[in-house]
Formats: C-alpha cells, structure tokens, sequence
C-alpha cells in the first residue's frame, strides 16, 4: 500500500475557479428529472382549489353539494370542515413586538382578504375531474370595501381586516443618531436647508411577481411512519419546521423533500395556504395526495414583491458632499404578514447609504396591510428598493452640482484604503475598491467617449438622444450571521450545515443544507470539495433537499449559499482530512507529524511513501487494522455561522455559474425598470394575471452584456467567496432608469415611473416644465396632508416629470 | 389549465366539416390552428361541447397562383405563408407581417385562416388583409361566396363568416412591384401590438403612385388609414412629404385604453408609426 497513480498536486488542475459547465443542467433542461409535478404515487388524489373572485368579502355560504356527486370526486372540504387540523400560516419574522399580524388561515372559512384566496379544495381522483368539480362548488360572498391604495391603507380609509382596528402592522426605525452609529439626520437637513443642498423625492418601487418557471406543485403522502411532503420550495427545512409547530405532527414523523425545483427568486421562500391545505386532505383522507397550480393561479396567489412608497430626504454641502439621508418608506404587505413579509424592507435599511459613507441617517418603514396578494422575499429583498433610491437621488445631487454622476459618487463612497469601514448604518464592510471597479467600468463602456456624444446630439437637437445611466452598489448577503438575525427577532439562525461522506471505492458524496432551486450548487460545490480533497469533479456527488438526507439545514435564498453553505463544506472536508490522517499514518507505518496532506494523497515526508485519501476510505470501510481507539469513519459534519454579512464580488468557484447568475439578475433588474409590473383594478382583480399582461422579458428582449469583476475576496470566510446571486438584479434597475431619465433630462423631465413604459416617457416629455427640486421647489407632495396618507393614487399619480 | 371536457371530431373535407358543424350548431367551434383558442378553453372563458379540427383537411393547405390573386388556404401555418416565395413577390407585406407575428412556435403551429377568422384587433394579419384588398372565400350549407376585406371585419372576435360556414381561402390581389412595410410597436417582442401599421406603396419615379395603408389595434377591427393614403398619392417619397400625410393616421379611428397604452397615446403611436411604416415601404 505505497505508491498510488494519483498525481503529484502542482499537476492537478484546480477545481476552483474552472468554466464547468453545470452537471445538472442536463437533466434540468430535458425536464427528465424529479419535478414535483412529475411525482406519482399509488392511489394518488388531485386537489382543485376554489378561490375568490373577491377582493374583501365575508363569506355567507359555500355549497358542495354539485360538486361532491361529480365524476370522481372523493371529497369537497371547507376551512370549516378540516377545523384545527388545517393549521395556519406563520410569520417568522415579526419586526416589532407589538407587529400587528392577522391570523392567516390556509383556508378562512368566514371572510376572504384577497382575490385569488382560497375557500373550498375538491379532490378528485384526476386532476381534470378535481377541476371540473371546482367550478360547481357555489359560493356566496357578501363583498365588503377593500383597502387597496397603499397610501390610502396606510391612513385607514379602509380596513383590510375590519377587526384589527388598523391596516398598520409595523413601524421599524433605524436612526444613527440613537444608533450611536452615526449624527442626528434632522440637523444634517437643518443645515443643508439653510447652507447646502436638500433633495426631495418621492419614488415608486411598482409591485412584482417573482414568475418561477416551475409553478409551485405539492405532494403528500401521509402512509407509513413518517409523513411525507414534497413541494417546489426553497426551504424543505423550514418547511418542515413550520409544519411541526402548526399541525400538531412531532418534527421527527415529517420528512420534506424539495426534488429538482425549477427556480424560486424569492418566490418559493413561503410556507403556503396550498401546502397546508394538501397537508391536511392528505391526513384526512388517509391517502397520497396532489396539487399543482396553474400559471394563472401562481401569478395571482403566489407571493409578490416590492411594492412601496419611498419619501427621500438627501442633505448635501453645496460641494456634493451627502451629509444626511432620510427615508420614509410605505411598504405593502398584502393581506397578510408572509413568512418574512415585514422584514423585506428592513433587510434594505441596512443598505440605503450603499458604499457611501455620509454621517447622518435615519430609515422608518411603515408596513401596511390591504386587500392584495400578500407580499414577501423577491430577487434582492429590500435591498433593490435601497439601492434604487440613493442610486437614483445621488443622480439628482449630481445634477444639483452640476458635476458627473460618477463624480458625485466618487466624492462620498468609501475609499479603498478605509476599509475595513463601518457603515452609518453600522455594518461593517469587510473589503472593497470602487475607484479600481468604476475605473474598469468606464473603460470598458468607453464613457468618455459616450458622454461627448450625448453633447453633440444634445447640441445638434438630434431626434435620437443618448441616455447614460450608472450604479454602483453594494449589498449584504449571506443573510448571516444568526445572533444578528436574533437581534432583528428573526424567526431562524443564519448558519448552514454539511457532510462529507467517504464511500468506500473513493467516491464521494457531499451533503449540504443549502437546497438549490437552478443555482448550480451540485457544480459549484462539487468544485471545492473535488480540489479540497484532491478527487475528481465526477467523484463528487452533491445531495440536497431531502431532510432525512440531508436533516441539517437553513436553504437557499438572500445569495447565502456559497459564502455559508459553502464554507461549511469546507470545514467538513477540513474534518474529513484530519480524521484520515492517523489512519494513513498507521498504515503507512510513519509518525502523524511526518504526513502531509496535498494533490488527494497523504505522503510521508522525504519519501515516495504515499496513499490516496480513496484508499484511507476504503481501509477505513474495510476496518482490518485500524490505530487503536480510533473510529471506523471519516465522515465528518460541519455548521458554519459567519461572523459577519459579506458583500460582493469575491472569489470566484465558477465563472460561467456567476456569468449566468449576473446575466440573470441583470435582465431580471431591467425588467423592473422597463417592463414588469402588477396591476390591480379599482375593485382589487389581478389585471395582470397572465403573461400576455404581466410582461416577462425573453431572451428576444435582452441585450449583449459585458462581464468584468475586480476581485476584493472576502475575509469572512476560508475560499473569500462571497454572493452573487442578486447583485445583478439589484444594480441594473436603477441603472436603467437613471439612463431614462438621463436621456430626457434636458427636456425638464428629473423622473420617470416604473416601469418606464414608452407611454410613461412621452408623457414625461410632454408634460415637463421646470425641471429641479431642491429647497425652494419642493415636491408638492412634502408639503400636502403631512403624513403620507393624503396622496395621489400609485399608478396614476406617478413621479412623473416630477418637479414641473 | 385544464379545459372542460368536450368531445373532437376531425374531418378530412369541407364538406363533412360543414355538416358536423351544421349538426352540432352553438356547440360547436372550430379550431385551426388553436392558437387562440387553446388559451381560451386552457382558462375555461369558452367550453364548447365539440371541438372541429380542420388540421386533417388537405385543400385548405398551401398557397397557389391564381392569375391576378394568389390564393393562400385557410389552414396554412404562418411559417410556411412566411416563407412562400408567391407571397414574398406578390404580397410582400404579408411576409413582412409573418415575419414578426407573435414566436416561432405559434407561427409553425398558427394558421393564415385562424387568425383572420378569430379577428382580434390586435391580431398582425388584419390590417395587411385590409390594405391589399383581400377577399376572403367563405363556405357553407348553400356553397360559397367571396366576402371583400373591407366588409370581412364586422366588429371585436366578429366577422362575416355566418355560424354554419367555414373560411376556407383568402385571394390576395397581386402587388408585384409595390413596396411595403409592416411596423409593429410592442414592448416585449412576444406581445400583441400595442399599435402596429402596414403599410404597401407603389413608387414612379421618386412619386408616390398609390398607397394603401392598415392600422392594428386601433378600433376593434382593424382599419384602413384612408386619409394618410389620399395624402400620400402623388407625393414624394420624402421623409417630410410622408411625415405630413402620416399626422392623418389617427383620422376615425377608436383606440381602446389599456396596460400598455392609453386612446390618446395609441393616437399619437399611430402616427409615428405609419410615418415609419411608409417610408420603410417607400424604401425612402
């Protein structure tokens, strides 16, 4: 047992750092793979939903009685019929200690809060026949006036739940001055308005549907010992948590498993009313049971994103110099307060100052409830809007100067030699370069060059003007570290888990917490390990998202997985080598001191005396001759809580995995910009409720990008990685609509709504005046009713050409 | 999206399609190519009790030169009038509306006749039928009869196609020589146009010798631009000349107001639109 064929290690290629492609986009793209939908099991049932057409409306009577002697039809239940057993939907993260939270039932059986809420499940034995049955089941609604506008909620006009008295749940505060973080915003704006610059605005952050390709789809099988669920979510752990705390069955009879789940955005980060309900038909009726939703459905009651209002306050030195920032925000929670729900937006108070370093802030979100489809996480989750509203008001502060928009941004970020820098904020941010990140950005894009043209046609009057926009930004992910989380009363930890399993021919499977839904994990992760281990990438395979697999884990959301997921791999395979290490030495018949680790091969130092990591696995299954006292295994297990939030870009595992998730999160940010948006009508209907309406781009409205990273790795973990999976979304929205308005500015146009419709920028240009809104010309709307309860109504009254 | 049950016949000539239609009356609907109306069964806004697939129907196939017309059947998909090259000479603003309608895979699984026969404002054939002053060949119980554009577009999904009778053919009057354009203004490249032009104009000599010019979804049919037309003739070809007569686009016409457009802006799109549309036509 000497000389092994492995390689010596500066042979082998690195791992880290290659353009694999992703092992598990063969069977993700031919769809022949473990969708939920694609689940069968024997004797299985099919559940239709019956949902509201209403908006706010009691419910007087539901009538079953057609629908239950339908072809096939095995039950019709109500929330009144499953009772106790139906459980209710949690909010984990209550951001106040007196949050005004509704009670969510998966299924009211007295009073709907929103079109598209559930009021009655038919099961069938087909899926078609459950559907049929569905449109017999009758119910009579008394409607009742729903609280729709967000402003107009937010003042009470009307009640989404009548019996909580108010549709205000939350009112979070963050304020440097009581922070000890920072000085007191009041003054910073004191002393700006009577020497310096104050900048008013009023932005809009339109409602958006995370639009997953795979509809959300759920199984229940409640035969054998344990109970088990499969769902397209993003938290198989969570999951099972929340049903262990709201049905009443021990956490260790449930196991959920997330199969191949085709993509979430934040949209399949909920523990949902279909879930729930499918949970307790199954239970009742003793047998395996089904519900998929169609795309009509998903749009309609799947959670949405985004929507608020945000009243900005920026005080500047008349140099540009920000001395203060001060945000107000309306944030729309729906009709209920969502898994996370109210946390959205303070997971953006942390983010609004950006890379800038100005001395004063002060953030207050009032969440507000009405009668629309609930609202939660979306692809960057607070930390769009934040970025948004300095982005696009350091473009007003620019203008206000007169300098370059880099130039004013130039003047407040953080400059690379102050890191590390704590924040007004009071986050820590760990490295960074802007200078040398933007001085590639505007070599790249030629923007000298960009901004002489934009003069000449200015100059020339030409037809077609040239608009430039930027954004920088930054953002925390990981969504980490769990005392921090703790001390926001969120309702989970911030740490991951993962195993290394040793097989005994060599091979190696790895076991993480972090279930992917598209992200590529199994390539990433396969990756480190392959290189932490010395094996090959094909050696390595990847499992996730079963909890009696993997029991041990926080999921995948808010760019978490690499920078903590993927850290705890690599502890566990830290472990995995410490654990062969006397083994080998015992076998090789050398002292522990005298072995190194390197290339997957334990040698003994000075000879040509070696064995392979492989073959300490299999002697270890073998177990023949062992070191005494040692155990027969060199698996090992790791939990991983970082210390600190990290933000992007750091090392890179994979470039065409981060290539992917750039190009992604940058069509899914323009797409804010320039084309998504939920629309309701006056009496709380979906009119966007398909994609005719609700405008996903494709790839036919896409354009080029060009890539490039300046790499600051992380110090908060071992591979200096850091997330990358919503930075994309959350810098190209306002970089979009800062070009919109760039192009147009010269006409007196300073803003133009979300999404900036091609109608909304005619409209902009043939209504602008007078185009600055500093003091003196404040917005009408800071003036006006006070609070923000006596306002124009989102939609129609926009921001446009705001200023005139 | 799962439709309500309904029961399918497939004939494989007009004449059987005419009789089931005939015996099943109300609740029947024909399904051509299904484009539009799988959606509408898919979200149960219609559930017929028998589906007519004219897909096994030989005859109503393909595109043929007929001395002064071309003859496109009723069920030849999208792709293949995109690609004929008697379209491509004779009717050139069909091929250049084809081009653009809707994806790849509705214009392989969509048909000519579906389409016009659905009649949605919004739909990219209408207005080019209308400009070309195509006849559209009707069948029923007492035989057929040929129904002028100009009259084939009755209202909203509504047409002079009478409930026992099936479109079977559209005659496109040749236009060999005339250039043409269809300009379609959309925000996403798979949508219905918000405002769409179409425009085809014979040039002599730097002049605009005639012009015939359709709308989309600007009333609910689509429309002929007559106005812009009657200023067009005898025109130069010159983006000023065009940009004068294209400011009569709007000229009685209905716009409908939704998410991706208000009347007034429809209005305003429809004369940007046709100014763009002409010229491209004029080759100017």
């Amino acid at each position: 047992m000497t000389a092994t064929q492995e390689r010596p290690s500066d042979e082998v290629e690195k791992e880290i750092g290659r353009d694999r492609r992703r092992k598990e986009d063969q069977r993700l793209i031919t769809g022949r793979t473990r969708w939920t939908d694609n689940i069968t099991l024997p004797g299985m049932l099919h559940l239709a939903m019956v949902r509201s057409p209403f908006a706010h409306a009691r419910i007087v009577s539901i009538d079953t009685s057609a629908a239950k002697q339908a072809t096939n039809v095995v039950d019709v239940l109500t929330g009144a019929d499953l009772g106790e057993a139906l459980g209710v939907n949690i909010n984990a993260w209550p951001i106040t200690p007196d949050q005004v939270t509704p009670t969510h039932s998966p299924m009211p059986s007295d009073r709907v809060a929103f079109a598209g809420e559930i009021v009655a499940v038919v099961v069938a034995r087909s899926a078609a026949e459950a559907r049929d049955a569905a449109e017999l089941v009758d119910v009579e609604y008394d409607e009742l006036p729903a609280a729709l506008d967000l402003k107009e909620s937010a003042a009470d006009a009307v009640l989404a739940h009548p019996d909580l008295g108010t549709n205000k749940s939350a009112y979070w505060v963050f304020d440097s001055g009581e922070a000890g973080t920072g000085g007191s915003v009041e003054d910073a704006i004191a002393k700006a308005r009577t020497d310096g610059i104050v900048i008013e605005r009023e932005y809009r952050q339109q409602r958006l549907i995370p639009a997953f390709m795979e509809p959300r789809s759920v199984v229940v099988d409640p035969t054998g010992e344990q109970l088990t669920m499969w769902s397209a979510t993003q938290i198989p752990h969570i999951l099972r948590f929340a049903l262990a705390a709201t049905t009443g069955v021990p956490e260790s009879k449930i196991r959920v498993i997330a199969p191949d789940v085709g993509g979430g955005f934040g949209g399949k980060l909920q523990t949902t009313p279909e879930e729930w309900i499918t949970w307790a038909v199954a239970r009742r009726l003793g047998k395996p049971a089904k519900y998929t939703e169609t795309r009509s459905e998903s749009l309609m009651s799947g959670h949405h994103g985004r929507d608020q209002w945000q009243k900005l306050t920026l005080a500047a030195e008349k140099d540009g110099t920000v001395t203060g920032f001060k945000v107000d925000l309306l944030a729309d929670l729906g009709a209920y307060v969502s898994l996370v729900g109210g946390g959205v937006p303070v997971l953006g108070a942390f983010m609004f100052n950006s890379i800038y370093k100005f001395p004063a802030y002060r953030f207050a979100v009032q969440t507000v409830l009405t009668n629309k489809t609930w609202t939660d996480a979306y692809r960057g989750a607070g930390r769009p809007e934040a970025t948004y509203a300095i982005e696009r008001i350091m473009d007003e502060l620019a203008v206000e100067v007169g300098v370059d928009p880099l130039e004013i941004r130039e003047k407040n970020w953080i400059k690379h030699e102050e890191f590390p820098f704590t924040t007004v904020a009071g986050l820590e941010y760990d490295s960074g370069n802007y200078e040398a990140a933007t001085a590639r950005a505007k070599e790249m894009l030629g923007y000298d060059e960009l901004r002489a043209e934009q003069r000449r046609r200015r100059e020339s009057g030409d037809p077609v003007q040239l608009g430039i926009g930027v954004s920088t930004f930054t953002e925390m992910c990981g969504l980490a570290p769990s005392r921090v989380l703790g001390s926001l009363d969120y309702g989970a930890g911030g740490w991951e888990h993962a195993s290394v399993r040793m097989l005994a021919t060599g091979k190696v499977e790895v076991v993480t917490g972090a279930s992917a839904h598209g992200q590529g994990h199994e390539t990433a992760f396969s990756q480190i390990v392959a290189d932490r281990l010395g094996v090959a990438f094909e050696d390595v395979e990847v499992l996730h998202g079963d909890t009696q697999v993997a029991p041990k884990g926080l999921d995948t959301y808010g760019s978490r997985s690499l920078v903590v997921g993927g850290e705890a791999l690599v502890r566990a395979a830290d472990k995995v080598i410490e654990k062969a290490k006397p083994i080998a030495a015992h076998l090789l018949e050398a002292s522990v001191d005298d072995l190194e680790f390197s290339g997957g091969r334990f040698s003994v130092r000075g000879t040509d005396q070696g064995m392979a990591i492989g073959e300490v696995a299999l002697a270890t299954f073998a177990a023949h001759n062992l070191p005494d006292g040692v155990e027969a295994s060199i698996d090992a297990d790791a939990t991983f809580d970082p210390e600190a939030f990290n933000f992007p870009h750091g090392n890179i595992i994979n470039p065409l995995i981060v290539s992917g998730q750039v190009h992604g999160g940058l069509v899914q940010g323009i797409a804010q910009a320039l084309w998504e948006e939920a629309v309701y009508d006056d009496s709380g209907t979906l009119v966007s409720g398909s994609f005719v309406d609700y405008l996903l781009p494709t790839a036919a409205d896409t354009i080029s990008f060009e890539i490039d990273h300046t790499t600051s790795p992380a110090t908060t973990n071992t591979l200096g990685t850091k997330g990358v999976g919503e930075a994309g979304t959350i810098a190209s929205t306002p970089a979009v609509v800062n070009a919109v308005v760039d192009a147009v500015r010269h006409l007196g146009v300073n803003d133009i709504q979300m999404p900036c419709t091609p109608e909304r920028v005619w409209r902009a240009i043939n209504s602008a005046g007078s185009g600055g809104s500093t003091e003196g010309a404040a917005m009408p709307h800071f003036e006006s009713g006070g609070e923000m309860g006596n306002q124009e109504q989102p939609g129609t009254s926009s921001t446009e050409g705001a200023g005139a | 999206m799962i439709p309500a049950q309904f029961d399918y016949l497939a004939p494989t000539s007009v004449e059987d399609a005419l009789a089931a239609l005939s015996e099943h009356g109300d609740d029947a609907k024909i399904i051509a190519g299904g484009q539009s109306l799988l959606p509408v069964l898919r979200m149960r806004l219609n559930a017929p009790e028998m589906i007519i697939d004219l897909g096994r129907i030989e005859s109503l196939r393909g595109v043929r030169d007929d001395g002064d017309a071309i003859v496109i059947g009723a069920m030849t998909p999208h792709a293949v009038v995109g690609s004929d090259p008697l379209v491509g000479e004779h009717a050139g603003l069909i091929t250049k509306a084809v081009e653009h309608l809707a994806d790849a895979q509705i214009r392989h699984r969509g048909t000519f006749g579906g389409a016009l026969a659905h009649a949605d404002p919004a739909g990219d054939l209408g207005a080019p039928a209308l400009a070309l002053g195509a006849e559209f060949v009707i069948q029923g119980p007492g035989g057929t009869r040929r129904v002028a554009a100009d009259d084939f577009f009755v209202d909203l999904f509504e047409t002079a196609i009478g409930e026992d009778e099936i479109l079977t053919e559209v005659r496109v009057p040749k236009h060999t020589g005339w250039g043409s354009h269809y300009e379609k203004f959309v925000r996403v490249a798979h949508q219905w146009p918000i405002v769409a032009v179409a425009a085809t104009v014979r040039v002599e000599g730097g002049t605009i010798a005639e012009a015939r010019v359709g709308l989309t979804n600007m009333g609910s049919t689509p429309l002929r631009a007559r106005g812009v037309e009657e200023a067009l003739v005898g025109q130069p070809a010159t983006e000023d000349a065009v940009r004068a007569a294209a400011e009569r686009a709007a000229e009685g016409t209905n716009p409908p107001s939704d998410l991706n457009g208000d009347a007034d802006y429809r209005r305003h799109l429809a004369t940007v639109i046709t100014r763009r549309a002409v010229l491209a036509a004029a080759g100017a």
